[in-house]
């Protein structure tokens, strides 16, 4: 009756599991300049490579090549560094924090710092990011007191927070930065909700969402872009590709598709994949993006091509699922020392300096630490009262409520 | 016969009924090859393949969806979703789907699914991760819900509930996973090894859904208590001297009439104890039961001990979570009312 055979079931399968050597072979790295800048208001059908690609402008020798390079002077590249670096700094004192029972949990950035860092100098005051739980250098590179973030992750009584959240899921609307829920992808149409608001409003403010590689299967991902798309929205929507959803590599939720840029084709929004670990790439390629959408040009999609080096959480151990030198092996490199050796080669940096900003940077950090740690951390010192576990449910206190705050005699 | 944590018994009751029928699938995020974020699944790819045991794509629409499709089929997938709090994108397809299958196709199609997932507070998981939504489940009429409280337990209502024909939602509270808590948050936790509860028949056996268990005898006051909250429920009782009589009622759909109204027609006082949130919690059905069924054998009002109504806080974990305390006051307002 049919000569098709017996159907197969598939499940896709990283290259290399522990034990073996890692290998990122098949992953094709462009060399750095050698993709061209469209202009602004290019037809979304032009571009349809830039989908399968990955824009560079750091090369092998630490130069700035190609038509995306040449956006940032030498001070903002220093600043940058600077960033990043304090991400990196702070990360590490609050991963030990957590490891010390300071908190109940931490996620670090480790390989991903240049992502958020660099995206966040070419917004605009007034832009709102609706971000994941890894795009801290958001605030740090924003402006945001080192203190209060701690505070929030201490869940002490300075924390703005009020105890109530998870640590890291920070909230600031001041700065760009909307309150972090933690269940995933639900926030990537919000992003969207929101740039539509401003166009409504004839604002000139632009949103930004942000999504990792893991939560694109969400259906919500797929709500974000068919609003944007039929909508315009003035959104940039970006999705994170850090290579690993905890456990889960992302081919599961790439599936038959090449990219995750390529996502957006489908909804005729013009999609770019960037080197996430190229400070310069990813700031000029957001600065491409945003004024797109400030320009009434409509959604962009970017995904950043990056690594995970750390675990997921202080929860995980990612020595289970993935060969332990993996990292060393990311053929992009490590954000940090790829913007240290641009500077070098520029003239404007050394080692020396380096290693004196890296031991400045850290007693900042510590001093910072030290601060709200006078607020308390989550199991001693000071913390937000059990009264403030009622507040906030509703803007005005309903009875059943007050009743219950009676009860719990506070 | 072995002492198990809850995720071995958990496991076993899978690896089980994978071993005995070759129609059940197992699925979820990080579930195949890691096993699990808390490892209940370990293992089981390795043993029964990757078309059995697999990782899925992050979507719980997606996973409750394709394990209707495949119980469509023949199939009898048992899912899991990371944490109960995450189940909600999944929703949808559980209550306009699953649950109605059978119904509205009069059997021409059913929905043999477990959705399995961890559930409750205890661990400062915040509010995405200490969630207690049983009530929204127990309103959906054709769903079945079960809340295990110990290992041996786990295991018998699992592979009952992979083997019963009609969709069941399977709430694990992870603060169970390692061994039976009480509330006593700073004492360190029994493990499941020195408690007699965690001696786990091998092999295939079941603990059929709608049967509840006496895990104290007593006469003065019958609690009402599923989950964890068994536990709570034996401190209180140990620390007020109340002789209560504690039911561990495993499934709340359906749910064991009878065993409650024996308890409260012999005690003639009640107290329903959850985490969940109270304002129409799971709580209020059981006490509406209680009235209709044993009003003239109440002595005392009925009295609820819940989760306050807001969100699960992180930093005060301990001051939301129901624990011995408030259930003891609740035991010594009844006995005095």
């Amino acid at each position: 009756m049919t000569d098709t055979g017996m159907l197969r079931f598939h499940v896709p399968e990283p290259e290399v599991r522990p034990g073996g050597a890692p290998d990122f072979s098949n992953v094709p790295i462009p060399r750095a300049g050698s993709v061209p800048r469209p202009e602004i208001d290019v037809d979304p059908r032009e571009i349809r490579d830039l989908a399968f690609s990955i824009i560079r402008v750091l090369n092998r020798a630490g130069e700035a090549v190609g038509p995306w390079a040449g956006l940032l002077s030498d001070e903002e590249l220093l600043e940058g560094l600077r960033h990043m670096m304090t991400l990196r700094a702070f990360d590490a004192r609050m991963q030990m924090a957590q490891r010390q029972g300071k908190t109940s949990f931490y996620m670090q950035h480790l390989g991903e710092e240049a992502v958020s860092c660099a995206f966040r100098k070419a917004l605009a005051p007034g832009d709102m990011n609706f971000p994941t739980y890894r795009q801290a250098g958001l605030l740090i590179a924003g402006g945001y007191p080192m203190v209060t973030m701690m505070n929030q992750i201490y869940s002490n009584e300075a924390d703005p927070l009020k105890g109530r959240q998870l640590p890291i899921m920070y909230s600031s609307k001041e700065h760009g930065f909307f309150s972090i829920s933690g269940n995933l992808a639900t926030q990537y149409i919000q992003a969207v909700g929101w740039a539509m608001a401003s166009a409504i409003s004839g604002d000139n403010r632009i949103a930004v969402g942000w999504i990792g590689d893991g939560s694109t299967a969400e259906s919500d991902f797929h709500a974000a872009l068919v609003f944007a798309s039929t909508y315009k929205a003035p959104v940039v929507l970006n999705v994170v590709n850090n290579q690993w959803a905890i456990s889960t590599f992302q081919g599961i939720a790439r599936g038959g598709s090449g990219t995750f840029a390529a996502r957006g084709l489908g909804f005729g929004i013009p999609a770019l994949r960037v080197d996430g670990n190229d400070y310069l790439a990813v700031h000029a390629v957001a600065k491409w993006a945003i004024e797109r959408a400030r320009r009434n040009l409509g959604p962009t999609l970017i995904e950043h091509v990056t690594y995970r080096a750390g675990a997921h959480s202080t929860s995980d151990d990612p020595s289970a699922y993935r060969p332990k030198a993996e990292s060393d092996a990311w053929p992009l490199g490590d954000p940090v020392i790829r913007l240290k050796n641009h500077l070098i080669r520029l003239g404007v940096w050394s080692e020396e300096r380096h290693a004196q900003a890296e031991a400045e940077i850290l007693d900042t950090v510590i001093a910072a630490q030290k601060q709200a740690e006078e607020h308390g951390t989550l199991h001693s010192g000071n913390k937000p009262s059990t009264r403030d576990m009622f507040e906030g449910v509703y803007e005005q206190m309903p009875p059943h409520l007050r009743r219950q705050r009676q009860q719990a005699g506070v | 016969m072995a002492r198990k944590t809850m995720i071995e018994a958990i496991r076993d009751a899978m690896d089980v009924s994978m071993g005995r029928d070759e129609r059940v699938i197992v699925f979820g995020e990080d579930v195949g090859f890691f096993g699990g974020v808390f490892r209940c699944t370990a293992g089981l790819q390795a043993k029964y393949g990757k078309s059995r045991c697999f990782d899925a794509p992050i979507n719980e629409s997606g996973i409750v969806g394709a394990a209707i499709g495949m119980a469509a089929y023949g199939l009898r997938p048992c899912v899991e979703v990371q944490f109960a709090d995450y189940v909600y994108p999944g929703y949808d397809q559980i209550v306009s789907e699953a649950a109605r299958l059978r119904y509205r196709s009069n059997g021409d199609f059913t929905c043999p699914i477990v959705v399995r997932m961890p559930s409750g507070g205890g661990i400062f998981g915040g509010q995405t991760h200490s969630q207690s939504p049983e009530a929204l489940f127990t309103h959906v009429s054709g769903l079945k819900v079960v809340v295990p409280s110990n290992p041996r337990d786990a295991k018998g209502l699992l592979i009952a509930a992979i083997e019963d024909p009609d969709p069941v939602i399977f709430f694990e509270p992870k603060r169970l996973y390692n061994g039976p808590f009480d509330g006593h948050h700073k004492r360190p936790v029994t493990p499941w090894s020195k408690h007699e509860l965690g001696e786990v028949p091998d092999g295939h056996y079941t603990v059929p859904l709608g049967k509840a268990a006496i895990r104290r005898e007593g006469s003065d006051v019958t609690v009402l208590a599923y989950g964890t909250m068994v536990y709570v429920a034996e401190a209180a009782a140990a620390e007020t001297g109340i002789d209560a009589e504690i039911i561990d009622l495993r499934t709340l759909l359906p749910l064991d009439l009878d065993a409650i109204v024996a308890s409260v027609s012999k005690t003639g006082r009640c107290v329903v104890v959850h985490e969940a949130t109270q304002t129409s919690g799971f709580g209020a059905e059981l006490a509406t039961l209680v009235q209709e069924n044993c009003f003239y054998h109440l002595e005392a009002p009925i009295a609820r001990v819940a989760g306050w109504d807001t969100p699960y806080p992180h930093a005060q974990e301990w001051d939301y979570f129901p624990g011995p305390a408030r259930v003891g006051r609740a035991l010594v307002e009844t006995m005095e009312a």
